[in-house]
């Protein structure tokens, strides 16, 4: 336990040091890079915003990631069955990944509405990608004889699927999820930020880092980014123990600790 | 062990047994290579099996002996020739077994696969379990099993498809010695409780001496049948058995025998 927290516990705190050592000494200014003592400070103070903002945040990266998910996987399997579509289709992907939201923003915001819609748009763009990536290689590096084999046992094209393909795609599509709950969360920053909302009450950790920024609270803006950050790492583990229930079988699950 | 003899299987065995399980008649097959070429694996093979019988497959590498397993089983078909078979069911090489089953599964995937409740499927094959000395390893994924426990529950899996022909692709192949042993004589049991019509490869002329009632010798490239050996032996038999041991030397004579065997490649 102790060795495998102790670790990025003390470069963390290390890196704190060096950034409190720095920001004391006035070589920048404290409305460019507040300390670390400040910046907690703010978070103390503003508690109750911050939570309900990341309350929004999370909901949002929640539910994206989930459509994410279904979204990548159905692709990744239909283009696996075909050829023509994967043809078709993986360009389009690989494009999708360089369209800069603000240019489809307005058009999300024009179907959607300022709700939350728009925004979940934008991170399942942004998340199916690895997603599909890793499903699609995935069932790609099925062993061809385990499939022989289903089909010695008269197993139908589905059977073949649902018994030796699925459940050898599941580690590849969870890798998939778990980069791409690692960009969800900047995701999430852009959706808010880059699509109109009424602002009425919290309307997440973005827009509150964005205001907080313009009006010059800059310790309550890396108060707002240091939490973005502790839920990203969250999430990123808590996907990988899921992983450990799900594919229990996969090498990395049975691997080494993390 | 129980002292059951009566098949358990309906599809075991069929009644009209003049008919051969295998009847191959000049068979030519092949599979096309990486580059688009056409590689022929068998060319002229002649042989049948009779039902109830084991029978092996011997040859040097090359002889195009998974290609004739896969004939059988339907996986592939002859560019000339025609081979009939009864339905067969593959036990190939390497166990193929599923990562994330438990062996119970995995023993039990062809009933699955046939439409059967994951309940049912695991009822039919857990009393089958301690019968292989597997018990106790019904949970076990493959990854916390033995090679020679690996291969038992693939052949289970093997069994249960419930097909009259079981194809064996080198079954021991990858196996120490002792364990070889034991399986071996399991396996011997396991046909005497289920008959069943058995094609079996593998490169061990001894191996194949011990446990068929007849062995095909087969010369490789393309492969083609060399000798046929009737092995006419009370079981069990030994690998010191001298009757045993003229029937190897005959078996490897006619191996090296083939002009083409030397040949230069």
């Amino acid at each position: 336990m102790i060795r495998r927290w102790l670790p990025p516990l003390l470069l963390v705190v290390a890196l704190l040091a060096a950034w409190e050592i720095y920001a004391d000494s006035g070589a920048a200014d404290s409305f460019v890079l507040p300390a670390p003592h400040a910046i907690a400070q703010a978070g103390f103070d503003n508690t109750g915003l911050l939570l309900s903002n990341l309350a929004v945040t999370a909901r949002e990266v929640g539910f994206g990631i989930a459509v994410a998910l279904l979204v990548g996987f159905v692709l990744a399997v239909a283009i696996h069955f075909s050829p023509t579509l994967r043809r078709a289709v993986y360009p389009l992907a690989v494009g999708s990944q360089a369209v800069p939201i603000p240019v489809v923003a307005p058009l999300l915001v024009f179907w959607w509405g300022f709700g939350t819609l728009p925004k979940l748009a934008v991170i399942v763009l942004i998340c199916f990608f690895p997603i599909v990536v890793t499903t699609v290689d995935a069932l790609a590096a099925v062993d061809p004889d385990q499939v022989k084999l289903l089909r010695t046992l008269n197993a139908s094209r589905w059977q073949a699927f649902r018994f030796a393909e699925l459940p050898a795609a599941l580690p590849g599509a969870l890798s998939g999820a778990r980069i791409a709950l690692a960009i969800a969360v900047i995701a999430a920053y852009i959706a808010e930020t880059g699509t109109a909302t009424y602002a009425t009450g919290a309307t997440g950790l973005g827009r509150e880092i964005n205001s907080d920024l313009t009006s010059l609270q800059t310790p309550r803006a890396y108060a707002a980014a240091a939490l973005l950050f502790a839920f990203a790492i969250t999430c990123f583990y808590l996907l990988t123990l899921a992983e450990r229930r799900l594919a229990p079988w996969s090498a990395r699950s049975r691997g080494a600790s993390r | 062990m129980t002292t059951e003899l009566e098949p358990r299987f309906s599809t075991a065995l069929e009644p009209d047994a003049s008919q051969p399980a295998v009847d191959a008649q000049a068979v030519r097959a092949g599979y096309r290579d990486r580059r688009g070429g056409t590689v022929v694996a068998l060319d002229g093979l002649t042989l049948q099996v009779p039902r109830g019988q084991v029978q092996a497959v011997v040859g040097p590498s090359g002889c195009g002996k998974t290609t004739l397993l896969e004939l059988i089983c339907g996986l592939l078909q002859p560019m000339s020739g025609t081979i009939a078979s009864a339905p067969a069911a593959l036990m190939p090489q390497r166990d193929l077994l599923l990562p994330w089953l438990s062996a119970l599964d995995n023993a039990s995937l062809a009933l699955r696969v046939a439409g059967s409740s994951r309940a049912q499927a695991r009822a039919t094959a857990q009393p089958m379990f301690a019968e292989l000395g597997l018990g106790g390893f019904e949970q076990a994924r493959p990854s916390e099993l033995s090679g020679g426990m690996r291969q038992r529950v693939a052949f289970l899996r093997t069994l249960l498809a419930g097909k009259p022909v079981l194809c064996l692709d080198e079954p021991f192949g990858a196996l120490d010695a002792i364990t070889r042993q034991e399986i071996q004589s399991w396996l011997v049991e396991a046909l005497a409780r289920e008959p069943r019509t058995v094609v079996f490869v593998t490169h061990d002329v001894e191996e194949a001496i011990v446990l068929a009632d007849r062995v095909w010798i087969l010369a490789p490239r393309p492969g083609r049948v060399l000798a046929e050996l009737p092995v006419s032996l009370p079981r069990p038999r030994s690998r010191t058995d001298a009757a045993v041991v003229a029937l190897r030397e005959r078996a490897l004579r006619a191996l090296v025998a083939d002009p083409r065997t030397d040949a230069p490649r």
